[in-house]
């Protein structure tokens, strides 16, 4: 099947969609289709060969922040092209409701288009300004997949359409067996996710973390991801500084080792986690994880069957599920072979067989997508500048 | 002058109805061809449904009895794709039931998976009986974005359908076999 991918986000630019966007277009090659995205991109020599530049990302205030998001006749012309030439089978577009590429691959594009809504907005200012171009580029989506219930609900309250739920997926291969970064001097708690960001709840861990510390002094604390450290470690006693080490930022294969090696991957997040794809890395990895009972994690979880729960925001349960957990390598290895079962229903080749069969359902009798030049101003103008520029190579 | 600007002001105005009135005309003729599209999807998946069954059946996959009810259900979803004497959404639900009652769980399909001689088989009919459920979704959903413009006061008065016929959703029961779709 010939699938054309459209980003709506600057693929040099750490995010959520991008990541997801990539294990998606790598895991649907390595079972032989032919993928092609296009992409806003900073620089364009960072694109892996499967990309293409949809031109340069704009910093735009929207939506409540400053969103890098690409548009305007220049960015509608290579979009054009790229359908033109690429002969697809099907179009599947991300955050069609962002003012970028997606809604102008819709508008340029007739035939089968699939589109994935990531985020669980309340109001999107693009359905309430926009609402009847937005509307006229949405008509055109045959099938709509929300990730997340959130995104799900974002889509039957704005839009008054359903979608079908297709969750992320982890790519387990890159995670499964990885070797360990390192051997920590006694039992390894590891956190992952920006410190300083309350949501992530770093200090209910910290708090957690220095009880454990007194009835383990060899206890390590393994502290993932980008953010200002020093802030959040400033009220930190010097004794329990001692055992915390900071990696900061790494990158895919350096995390799938730091996961590998730890004895408790805590997830202490209070909220604003719509599904929890950080668990299921650490489950694929083989680390026994301990999380807060929100929703989200609950269920990726399996209500507690395939890891340990407690109380959102309780650093005093954690600490004691921390020590239960470190202090019983049995309960640990049960985990650890849990979770490799529990995340094979989330590996990206299940997500992408989910995909092929939303594909297929809406590619049956059509003749696969073609460029649309029906009634559109910018899209007529754009061709005779392309046009124009033909001429002149 | 104040005449001029007034004429000028209704010419203008008729200019913006007339462009909303064509685009909307646009809209609604790109939405009759969705739901067309996605009618047709979803008449291929069935077929290929039924096919699918009655080649499963064939296969002496299943007991005799199974066998026997299986194909049953299956000709009449194809005599009903044919002919509407019997209603088609009552025909392909019948066969959804058979389905869901031959593979009703894990264990089940497990047991299948064994004897098979073509273990791919089952996932096959998996795959088939999850794309009819999608297609039906899909199909409804531009039905239903199709009756919500047609709605439209402006849309009515001026018959911008034309004579197209008002949309209809698909009506029957989906459920893929739980013993295939459970993980």
């Amino acid at each position: 099947m010939r699938i054309g991918i459209v980003c709506p986000y600057a693929w040099d630019v750490p995010g959520g969609v991008q990541a997801h966007i990539r294990d998606q277009a790598e895991t649907l090659i390595d079972m032989g289709h032919a993928v092609s995205v296009i992409t806003p991109v900073e620089d364009p020599a960072t694109l892996p060969a499967y990309a293409v530049d949809g031109g340069r990302p704009r910093p735009v205030p929207y939506n409540g922040s400053v969103a890098r998001l690409t548009f305007g006749v220049k960015a509608t012309a290579r979009v054009r092209r790229w359908i033109r030439e690429g002969d697809f089978d099907v179009l599947h577009v991300h955050e069609p409701l962002a003012p970028s590429l997606g809604v102008l691959a819709c508008w340029a594009a007739r035939g089968p288009i699939v589109a994935t809504v990531h985020s669980s907005q309340e109001r999107s200012r693009v359905l309430i300004t926009g609402y009847y171009l937005a509307q006229t580029a949405l008509e055109k989506i045959s099938a709509l997949i929300a990730v997340s219930e959130h995104a799900r609900r974002t889509i039957v309250d704005h839009l008054g359409g359903d979608a079908v739920l297709i969750p992320n997926g982890v790519r387990v291969d890159h995670y499964l067996g990885a070797e360990p970064l390192r051997t920590w001097p006694g039992p390894a708690i590891g956190f992952l996710g920006r410190m300083d960001e309350p949501r992530k709840g770093l200090a209910i861990l910290l708090a957690a973390f220095a009880g454990v510390r007194a009835r383990m002094p060899t206890a390590t604390l393994v502290l993932i991801g980008p953010g200002d450290a020093d802030e959040v470690l400033s009220g930190v006693p010097a004794d329990v500084r001692e055992g915390i080490v900071i990696l900061g930022r790494v990158g895919e294969g350096e995390k799938a080792r730091a996961l590998a090696s730890l004895d408790a991957y805590v997830a202490p997040n209070t909220g604003g986690e719509s599904f929890g794809i950080v668990l299921l890395e650490a489950m694929a990895a083989g680390a026994p994880v301990v999380a807060s009972d929100l929703d989200a994690f609950a269920r990726v979880l399996d209500g507690g069957r395939c890891g340990v729960l407690f109380p959102v925001g309780d650093s005093a349960a954690l600490e004691s599920t921390l020590l239960a957990v470190l202090d019983d390598p049995d309960a640990r290895r049960r985990l650890t072979a849990a979770g490799v079962r529990r995340v094979a229903a989330y590996d990206w080749r299940t997500v992408a067989g989910d995909l092929i069969d939303v594909y297929a359902s809406v590619t049956a009798g059509q003749s696969g997508v073609r460029e649309d030049l029906r009634g559109q101003i910018v899209g007529r103008l754009a061709r005779r500048r392309e046009l124009g520029g033909d001429d002149a190579s | 002058m104040t005449l001029w600007w007034w004429i000028l002001a209704a010419a203008l105005l008729l200019a913006v109805l007339g462009l909303y009135l064509s685009m909307t005309a646009g809209r609604l003729d790109r939405l009759h061809r969705r739901i067309d599209t996605s009618r047709h999807a979803l008449d291929s998946q069935l077929l290929g449904r039924s096919a699918l069954v009655l080649d499963v059946a064939s296969s002496g996959l299943f007991d005799p009895a199974t066998t026997v009810v299986l194909a049953d259900s299956a000709h009449a979803a194809r005599a009903a794709s044919e002919d509407d004497v019997v209603p088609r959404g009552l025909a392909e639900s019948n066969l959804t039931r058979v389905l869901v009652e031959a593979i009703p769980d894990v264990s089940e399909a497990d047991a299948l998976r064994e004897v098979a001689a073509d273990p791919t088989m089952l996932d096959d009919l998996r795959g088939t009986c999850v794309r009819v459920q999608l297609s039906r979704r899909f199909h409804n959903d531009a039905v239903r974005a199709c009756r919500q413009v047609r709605r439209q006061r402006l849309v009515r008065w001026l018959r911008l359908a034309g004579h197209t016929p008002w949309p209809e959703t698909v009506e029957m029961d989906d459920t893929p076999p739980p013993g295939l779709t459970a993980r």
